[in-house]
């Protein structure tokens, strides 16, 4: 689960990582008042989306005048900002952050991460801050500093002001810079986050240690224990789908492509992504419906694979094992008739009560296309997609 | 032989009673597996399908000499359980289970560490379908009666991908010595490279099939394992080719989020390091029984006077 820059800022906060003033708006004459609330004649306005990449698209303004704040917050507030990460749709801004603009001297980058190949969580920093980390890594690696951490006693003070002095700062803003990565660490294992970046850390003017951008995201499976983080989920920044598919407790990921995809397990669905593609064409989703899926499981995944308009084909791929593939057989038939669905259906079951299965699928009635291996399924999809296309074409050419 | 499992391994199921581990249970039983009890906190004494049921995994192990255990118990508790396993002398620990959070994994394999080599606990998953030697015993949630016992093994983080390649060989007439299911989260309790190594021991096992996924380090560290080390062909896979850059599929970690991480790179790894690469999912089967037919023809002109004839497929479906 991910979360805005000011959330994570004020988590952050709360472990002792100095953060500078500010505050969250809505609107336009709200920043202006946030503006006045903070003082000082610099603020820093920027667009709270789920996205990296956000200065780069014109989503973080300085301002030094309320006639300027109020005129940046307008601009940003309702405009779909494009980043590198948002895809072209962007994503709608609704609220500003407001903040104290600072004079820097040096810009460091410090970010925690649950290395897969240890299996601890790292720390990883470099005095090259503000840029995105995979770029500073590319251009220089050498200045990536890394510490691992034992997790029977978490992060040590050494370890810390090692980091700090490698990171190339005087004596004066070693105990700060220390406190703000101690912080940070503490941070990340109490809250059960699997990502904290701190981008820049900067070293203001006048010498103080402050982030100036933060980011964290956090485990899912942990989500359980840690209701205050769980209360920041802002369901309008995460597709409206994928929201819809974790209720049913399907896992659900929309792309761009025109066959649908609804699969048991993770690795298989994956794999069945893959047939398609090299049948030929393209997925429209990741959906995993999960074991012991029920019919009603089954019909909700139907609804949400074509609730996404560029679906024009259906493929089942079951390979039951907790699951039955009768229960399956069942949830298709069902859709199949509730949703009136008129797009071709293809479904390929195996394992655990396969011929129950494909005999309520034949006996129903319905055309629904029956296919006997992966190979088979996702060439009788790719065929379906271009008979309809086909069957468009005829149709529009027949209406001219 | 098969590695992990076989039908001497007593089995005792954490979580016993819940409706999940019930089911299995019986699953497993019917298969063959020589399931001697289980534990939920609190019902000890009593029992369940006919077997004895303990509070505590020490008491499940004094009493019925269990080497091996099955975890059933949901999510957050599935770390204390995985540890309450190791302290308890189970030597193999199959978690089932997803769900568990990835601090409490990192926690769980530091505490796994605490035991000495000889006596330190392997554990399987979490969030995997479980271990089967075919026609010997079972732990998990997989379809026995699709697994045909023979000389492969499998090792995969995906499940159903792993029914699938066991479906896709059986109609070849390839069997499996074992399959593992090693999981799909970030952090699990063994990696592709611990279960090869084990295939590279097993005299049973004659080549291996490894299904990886996109996300993590782990195949590639068993790729350059096989080019150094591995006397046995094997065979990878890694799904994922048409996933997209830093979304999670499904598992938790499946995700492509550094250098390496994608299936083409994985992929291209593994065929650097000598193995053979299914070109795509529905290739398991057929890529394996080239490899085999092929190391049967070079072993048969190495040793002509007891050669097979080479163009023949072996029969390695006993």
């Amino acid at each position: 689960m991910d979360i805005h820059e000011y959330q994570a800022k004020e988590l952050l906060s709360n472990f002792g990582v100095p953060i500078p003033r500010g505050i969250v708006a809505y609107t336009p004459d709200q920043a202006v008042y946030c503006a006045r609330e903070i003082g000082g004649n610099r603020w820093v306005i920027k667009a709270q989306i789920h996205s990296g990449g956000r200065g780069q698209a014109g989503g973080v303004r300085i301002t030094t005048s309320e006639h300027e704040v109020h005129a940046a917050a307008a601009d940003l507030l309702g405009r779909r900002l494009v980043t590198k990460q948002t895809g072209p749709q962007g994503k709608l801004v609704q609220r500003l952050y407001i903040e104290a603009a600072v004079p820097i001297a040096k810009e460091l980058y410090v970010g925690f991460v649950l290395d897969r190949r240890a299996e601890r969580i790292c720390v990883v920093a470099t005095p090259e801050g503000g840029m995105e980390i995979e770029e500073i890594a590319a251009q220089s690696p050498g200045s990536l500093l890394r510490v691992v951490i034992e997790p029977a006693v978490g992060m040590q003070g050494f370890q810390a002001r090692e980091l700090c002095f490698g990171l190339g700062l005087e004596a004066p803003q070693i105990p700060d810079a220390t406190r703000a990565v101690i912080g940070a660490y503490r941070a990340f294992r109490d809250l059960d986050a699997t990502m904290v970046e701190i981008n820049p850390l900067a070293v203001t003017a006048d010498g103080r240690v402050l982030a100036l951008d933060a980011k964290m995201t956090f485990d899912d499976n942990a989500l359980f224990r840690r209701p205050n983080v769980r209360e920041l989920r802002d369901y309008t920044e995460e597709d409206p789908r994928e929201a819809d598919a974790s209720k049913f407790g399907l896992n659900y990921v929309g792309l761009d492509g025109q066959i649908g995809c609804i699969v048991n397990g993770a690795g298989l669905a994956m794999a069945t992504m893959d047939m398609i593609k090299l049948a030929g064409a393209e997925p429209a989703n990741f959906l995993d419906v999960g074991g012991g899926a029920s019919p009603e499981r089954v019909a909700a995944a139907f609804r949400l694979v074509l609730s996404d308009p560029r679906v024009k084909v259906v493929l089942v791929n079951i390979f039951a094992g907790i699951n039955r593939c009768d229960w399956i057989a069942q949830g298709v038939v069902q859709a199949a008739r509730d949703q009136h669905i008129s797009v071709p259906i293809v479904a390929r079951l195996a394992g655990t009560n396969v011929d129950e299965g494909r005999r309520i699928l034949s006996e129903s009635g319905l055309h629904i296309i029956p296919a006997e291996s992966l190979a088979d399924a996702a060439r009788k999809a790719v065929a379906a997609l271009g008979d309809d296309v086909r069957a468009g074409a005829g149709s529009a050419q027949a209406a001219r | 032989m098969s590695i992990l499992i076989d039908e001497h391994t007593r089995i005792i199921l954490q979580g016993f009673t819940g409706d999940k581990a019930t089911f299995h249970a019986r699953e497993m039983i019917a298969y063959g597996a020589s399931v001697v009890g289980g534990v939920t906190p609190g019902k000890g004494g009593s029992t369940h399908l006919g077997l004895p049921v303990f509070n505590t995994v020490k008491d499940a192990v004094r009493v019925t000499g269990a080497t091996a255990s099955g975890i059933f118990v949901p999510g957050p508790f599935t770390g204390d359980a995985i540890m309450e396993a190791a302290d308890g002398g189970i030597r193999l620990a199959v978690a089932i289970t997803d769900g568990i959070p990835a601090q409490d994994m990192m926690r769980v394999k530091r505490y796994l560490r605490r035991y000495p080599r000889e006596k330190r606990t392997t554990l399987i998953g979490p969030n995997c379908a479980g271990v089967i030697s075919p026609g010997k015993s079972m732990i998990g949630i997989m379809p026995g009666h699709i697994y045909k016992r023979g000389r492969v093994g499998v090792v995969t983080r995906s499940g159903t991908l792993g029914y699938e390649a066991a479906a896709q060989m059986a109609v070849l007439g390839i069997g499996i010595t074992t399959s593992v299911g090693i999981g799909g989260d970030p952090i699990n309790g063994s990696s592709f490279l611990d279960m090869l190594q084990l295939f590279e021991q097993d005299p049973e096992t004659d080549a291996v099939l490894m299904i990886g996924e996109i996300g993590g380090p782990q195949e590639a560290e068993a790729a350059v394992w096989v080019a150094a080390n591995a006397s046995k062909p094997v065979v990878g896979y890694v799904a994922g080719l048409s996933a997209p850059a830093g979304r999670r599929m499904g598992h938790a970690g499946a995700i492509i989020s550094a250098f390496g991480d994608s299936a083409a790179e994985k992929a291209e790894i593994m065929r650097n390091s000598g193995l053979e690469v299914a070109t795509s999912p529905s290739e398991l089967g057929a890529t394996m029984h080239r490899v085999l037919t092929r190391s049967v023809s070079r072993s048969a002109a190495s040793k002509p006077q007891q050669a097979a004839p080479a163009h023949q497929a072996p029969d390695i479906s006993r």
